[in-house]
């Protein structure tokens, strides 16, 4: 924190000579956190209630619903559930293909744009974000009519050149390019942003000893603007789990995408359509679950080597030495 | 690396980002048969007008009930989150409290929480209070916004130094007037970024109406959108109004990205870096 900016002390005696009033924060505060509350923290541990409760009908289905406690009964249920565990398979094979691909790409695109070599750097940096201004609901659909064969225009051109695709056929890859499509501007501009605010003096310093662009980049670079990468990891692993809309567009075109094709479509399928809340809920927490492990991995990695990072700490300190010995100049 | 290369490489991506974009402009102005058979990226026989006539016509206009719907979800709720997130922001810059530290961390553990996952629990608990498939059931939910909140305080940090606060205390303004004539006016540039991202959030928002409404009436543009495409088998004359449909529907938001350039970079930057 830059301005300490106290009204009162902490030990809550108040300061001499100035008014304290205690309401002030708790005004500015309570709007979100009631409605974080509400619509957050009582949902999270209502989830958790209601997986461990399953509903019993009698009868018919007339006498009524019952529930009983059942324990982990719904979450053995659910990962004993073929069908759950094949959207966590194809949620992860999604993974494994999205994040170092959508990663990698926009890294590099960053790169490109921040060479002194790229003309338009304005144009570029806006053309690349526009899809993301786009619903992603609509970014399915555009996908979905260009996957189409007959209707896009793009299987019509490969089938021109003697190119046979079958891109509703391959559910993973289709979805991979959707979601490409949508975050690769995205996160672009996160590292074009990050890569600007290195200081030039340091990369002044890489060209003098000897460095060409691309060792710059990839040992300079690349390791100063750790912290975005982290970020942008972190935000990316909690994004892809959710995935939900572009497959839901796609289930009606592509046969291959079932109803329960990521976790969270099953959530929704048994909530919705096998009115199973406790199933449901279980689902959402397992999910949730994954996602907080996850997260927790990447935010390990990114954070555990920054510090110990030899290519890092060295160029960090080099960047220093050489902001401090200039910065009088200047 | 040569220049060629470089930029090469940068137009080829380019490319890949805006001809589909191109592909949504062409083929909202075809008609059914055109755009069914892949007669696309071509500017001929131009149907625009009677697409536009028909979406109009089709079920006593819903699309503009749900296009005005999406504009009050997203405008209202987009202004009335950036209010609430950067007065929480605001408080937690400027003020010291126990246990401060401890609330900002449970702010930054909700934006880890995935949304969607809040979902279906927040239907069950608003089917307890009987407000499911009413507007609120949408609304409600979409006023929060814990990135939102910390983004305000590093947004406050920036841009409101310590001396104008002290200087209006002097002055004897109270804790909340200095709050709304000073601090909400300094952080104007993060009310608006805050703004814009809640707007798009709110507009693109999908799984939350899908699972909280049910009354076509009180539909957002996505998910009559959605409604349409699923009918597109049965009766393909909904084609075309979907992807004319889904055109109108990107317009606010490409405007919105393109004029306010200067504000989502600084929001994204201001988010990442610090």
């Amino acid at each position: 924190m830059a301005v300490p900016l106290s009204t009162g002390s902490p030990a809550g005696r108040p300061a001499p000579r100035r008014r304290w009033r205690p309401g002030a924060p708790a005004v500015l505060l309570l709007p979100f956190f009631v409605l974080f509350t509400v619509c957050t923290l009582v949902p999270i541990g209502n989830a958790v209630h209601l997986s461990l409760y399953s509903e019993k009908r009698s009868g018919l289905g007339f006498g009524g619903v019952e529930r009983v406690f059942s324990g982990l009964g719904n979450y053995t249920a659910a990962l004993g559930d073929p069908a759950f565990r094949d959207g966590f398979l194809n949620l992860a094979l999604y993974c494994l293909l999205y994040i170092p691909l959508m990663t990698g790409l926009s890294l590099l695109l960053a790169l490109l744009l921040d060479s002194t070599l790229a003309r338009a750097k304005r144009f570029f940096q806006l053309a690349l974000f526009l899809p993301h201004a786009v619903p992603g609901i609509i970014a399915a659909l555009i996908w979905m009519y260009l996957y189409t064969p007959g209707v896009s225009p793009v299987i019509g051109a490969l089938d021109a050149a003697g190119v046979q695709a079958d891109i509703l056929g391959t559910p993973v890859p289709a979805v991979v390019n959707i979601a490409l499509w949508e975050w690769t501007g995205y996160n672009l501009i996160i590292f074009f942003a990050a890569l600007q605010a290195i200081p030039r003096e340091v990369l002044e310093a890489s060209v003098v000893d000897g460095a060409g662009p691309l060792r710059t980049a990839l040992s300079i670079k690349v390791p100063l603007i750790r912290p975005s990468l982290a970020m942008v990891g972190l935000f990316t692993v909690i994004g892809s789990l959710q995935l939900f809309t572009e497959p839901m567009i796609l289930h009606g075109a592509a046969p291959g995408v079932v109803t329960t094709w990521t976790p969270n479509m099953y959530a929704y399928t048994a909530a919705f359509e096998r009115n199973d809340y406790g199933l449901a809920a279980a689902s959402s927490v397992l999910l949730a679950l994954a996602a907080a492990a996850l997260s927790f991995l990447v935010t390990r990695f990114s954070g555990g080597r920054s510090g110990s990072g030899e290519g890092s700490a060295k160029a960090t300190a080099k960047a220093s030495a050489r902001r401090s010995g200039k910065g009088g100049h200047a | 690396m040569s220049k060629a290369a470089v930029n090469g490489v940068l137009l080829l991506a380019t490319l890949y980002m805006v001809l589909p974009l191109v592909w949504l402009v062409t083929a909202a102005a075809k008609n059914t048969g055109d755009l069914l058979g892949g007669r696309t990226l071509t500017p001929d026989r131009w149907h625009l007008g009677q697409n536009l006539a028909d979406l109009a016509a089709t079920g006593d206009g819903i699309y503009f009930r749900w296009y005005l719907n999406s504009l009050l979800y997203a405008g209202v709720g987009a202004v009335l989150c950036a209010f609430i997130c950067v007065a929480a922001g605001y408080a937690f810059h400027v003020y010291r409290f126990p246990g401060k530290e401890k609330l900002f961390g449970l702010v930054l553990l909700g934006v880890l929480v995935p949304t969607t996952a809040l979902a279906l629990p927040m239907y069950l608990l608003a089917s307890k209070a009987g407000v499911v498939n009413t507007f609120w059931a949408v609304f409600v939910p979409s006023l929060v916004n814990p990135f939102g909140v910390y983004l305000a305080r590093v947004f406050c940090r920036g841009y409101i130094p310590g001396e104008v606060l002290e200087a209006a205390r002097m002055d004897g303004a109270g804790e909340l007037r200095t709050f709304w004539s000073i601090g909400l006016r300094m952080v104007m540039p993060g009310f608006v970024t805050i703004c814009l991202f809640q707007f798009t959030a709110i507009w693109n928002n999908f799984f939350l109406p899908l699972v909280m409404l049910s009354d076509t009436e009180l539909f957002p543009v996505s998910l009559g959108l959605y409604a349409w495409n699923t009918q597109t088998r049965a009766f393909p004359e909904y084609y075309p109004m979907v992807v004319t449909g889904s055109l109108l529907a990107v317009v606010p938001l490409v405007v919105a990205f393109v004029g306010l350039q200067r504000f989502w970079k600084a929001g994204m930057t201001a988010g990442a870096v610090k």
